[in-house]
């Protein structure tokens, strides 16, 4: 079977149930948001009407306006925009080097291996919203800081079960055979290991994003991840919640955006883990 | 006996090595803090004597391996330094938060226990009916949404909506009944994911533990079949819950000090927030310290306590 043909194939398997099609239709909305947000807004997200704050639904203001005026179905979809660089960048970065120190822990003596998973568990044993408030105690909120935070702690993921997906390729007969053949250690993980636990792996990726977009989220809203004027999820929330005498309909709408957000990754997310392989270990999730 | 000994062993060096870790990431942290640490903490106002004076008490003229080493002896001895603006000592004012914090996270995981359990127990031995697939979206929705979403959605409709229950606050000191109503909401908003998680681990774990030899022999002798559920799935079952359950500490703390925040309720949560908003980094690094602690420990005790009721994990080693 092809790449492209198995591809499909996970895909007709994603789209068979319920829950993987809602999954799919709702990040198709807020991916597509994020990627093509200068055309899908009605007004500028940062653009301030004093006078017509707190207006409520309307034709010109789809979803209201906020405590600045400013509209916000505008500011969502620019919010996803951050939701999604956030989550891309973290977890692409915790993916790539955890994948690489995992494999590197399969392929070291048994003291490098175990000098690695330690370090893998100390990270993990931090709780990782307590780890983001010290860090950003330190050197102000900014977003690049909450991604990097993010990709911290979402490594030892990877590296865990690219460890544990390698140890059980090492003797494969394929892989024995390139050995044979005089192939470099380098070479035979790269381009023979790799392309075989990346399934997996993957599916982890996918099952982060709903976790990296809550973490930032969070952060945002407590006013220490994304700064304003950015519209951030997490920065929309606090500013309705900070403003719920004067009206209920901004900290709704906001809110329910990033519980919509939340359940379509984690049902795409569980979709593909059961497409790739129904019996994959759930690391405890 | 002696694989026992070897595991507690390697789990208490792997939790001490962690405590050390976190202890000298929150001192690099602490010496990273920009600018000079004395004026930072005493504002611009301070005389430049007042400064001197305070250079010399707290150590900070001493480099930087003697300060590390005094801020480890320190911590081992209980001492958490001291709050420059209130002048008490950091672990009295952590002492003085600490129940709110750890009453909030045992409801919370009693909440989620008591209906995760039957719930998953029920969707197992019920397996394709209309409250199993009911169930099985819900919970998917509950472990998605983020908790201080269900707090503030929570708040919307029972605080302000529908005027039921007082929140904001801890509630009157004294008035039980006060207290009790103010826990309720941010219960609820921290166990609601956990309910959907432990139901679905326990309707899967109890499936897969109904479909082995040991519950088809038992059925072939003939015992009942609520013998044999509730005795034997249902405890093998509960394996995997306490493992969660000890990861679940650490999550459920995190999620805390968003809910508290939302509901303006006193914990740790907020004493760390409100240490960042004031730049009072002694009583932030003292607090994740102590949380860290939390964590570390209740992980050790359900890795034990695992390998107690679960000899395969002993024999295994730690991984």
């Amino acid at each position: 079977m092809t790449a492209f043909a198995a591809t499909r194939a996970t895909f007709a398997r994603i789209l068979s149930g319920p829950g993987g099609i809602v999954g799919t239709v709702i990040i198709v909305l807020v991916v597509g948001s994020a990627i093509f947000a200068p055309l899908v807004v009605t007004h500028d997200p940062d653009a301030l009407d004093i006078l017509n704050r707190f207006s409520g639904p309307s034709a010109a203001h789809w979803l209201g306006t906020d405590n600045l005026g400013r509209d916000l179905y505008s500011r969502l979809v620019y919010g996803a925009r951050v939701a999604m660089m956030v989550a891309l960048f973290a977890i692409g970065s915790a993916l790539v080097v955890g994948t690489l120190l995992g494999m590197l822990a399969a392929s070291l003596n048994a003291r490098g291996e175990r000098l690695l998973l330690i370090v893998f568990d100390i990270i993990s044993s931090f709780p990782s919203l307590v780890l983001a408030l010290a860090v950003v105690a330190v050197f102000g909120p900014s977003t690049a800081l909450v991604t990097a935070i993010v990709a911290v702690t979402l490594m030892p993921h990877f590296g865990r079960v690219a460890r544990a997906q390698m140890l059980t390729l090492r003797h494969a007969p394929f892989i024995e055979a390139e050995r044979l053949i005089g192939a470099s250690p380098v070479r035979i993980a790269l381009s023979h290991i790799l392309p075989n636990i990346a399934g997996p792996l993957v599916v982890l990726a996918s099952i982060d994003i709903p976790v990296v977009i809550t973490i930032e989220a969070g952060l945002s809203f407590i006013g220490l991840g994304v700064r304003p004027p950015l519209a951030s999820w997490g920065t929309l929330i606090y500013d309705g919640y900070a403003y719920l005498s004067d009206s209920r309909v901004p900290v709704i709408v906001a809110s329910a955006a990033l519980a919509i957000a939340t359940l379509g990754f984690t049902l795409f997310g569980e979709a593909l883990r059961d497409a790739v392989d129904p019996r994959l270990d759930r690391e405890g999730r | 006996m002696r694989e026992t000994l070897r595991y507690v062993a390697s789990r208490l060096a792997t939790t001490f090595l962690i405590v050390l870790g976190a202890m000298i990431l929150l001192f690099a942290l602490s010496a990273l803090v920009p600018g000079d640490p004395a004026t930072a903490l005493l504002g611009p106002a301070a005389t430049p004597e007042y400064v001197q004076r305070f250079i010399q008490e707290m150590g900070l003229d001493q480099p930087w391996y003697r300060r590390l080493f005094s801020f480890m002896a320190n911590v081992f001895v209980g001492n958490l330094g001291t709050d420059v603006l209130s002048g008490q000592p950091v672990t009295q004012i952590i002492a003085n938060v600490l129940p709110y914090t750890f009453i909030l996270t045992f409801t919370s995981i009693g909440l989620a226990v008591a209906f995760g359990v039957p719930l998953g127990c029920y969707a197992a031995t019920h397996r394709g009916s209309l409250l199993d697939h009911l169930l099985a979206f819900v919970s998917v929705a509950f472990i998605a949404i983020p908790s201080f979403v269900i707090a503030i959605f929570l708040l919307l409709i029972f605080a302000i909506w529908l005027d039921w229950l007082p929140v904001m606050g801890a509630g009157e000191a004294g008035n039980w009944l006060d207290q009790a109503q103010r826990l309720i909401l941010p219960t609820i908003a921290l166990s609601v994911g956990w309910i959907g998680f432990i139901a679905r681990l326990v309707r899967s774990s109890m499936l897969e533990t109904m479909g082995e030899n040991f519950i088809r022999l038992s059925r072939a002798y003939g015992l009942s079949n609520r013998l044999i559920t509730y005795k034997y799935a249902l405890k093998n079952a509960c394996i995997p819950t306490l493992a969660v359950l000890g990861m679940g500490v650490g999550r459920l703390l995190g999620g805390a000090v968003l809910v508290e925040i939302v509901f303006s309720r006193p914990g740790l949560g907020r004493l760390m927030f409100d240490a960042i908003s004031t730049r009072n980094f002694p009583v932030l690094q003292g607090t994740v310290l102590v949380v860290v602690l939390i964590f570390v420990l209740t992980n050790l005790l359900v890795d034990l306590s695992y390998a107690a009721i679960d000899p395969r994990i002993r024999r295994q080693g730690s991984r």
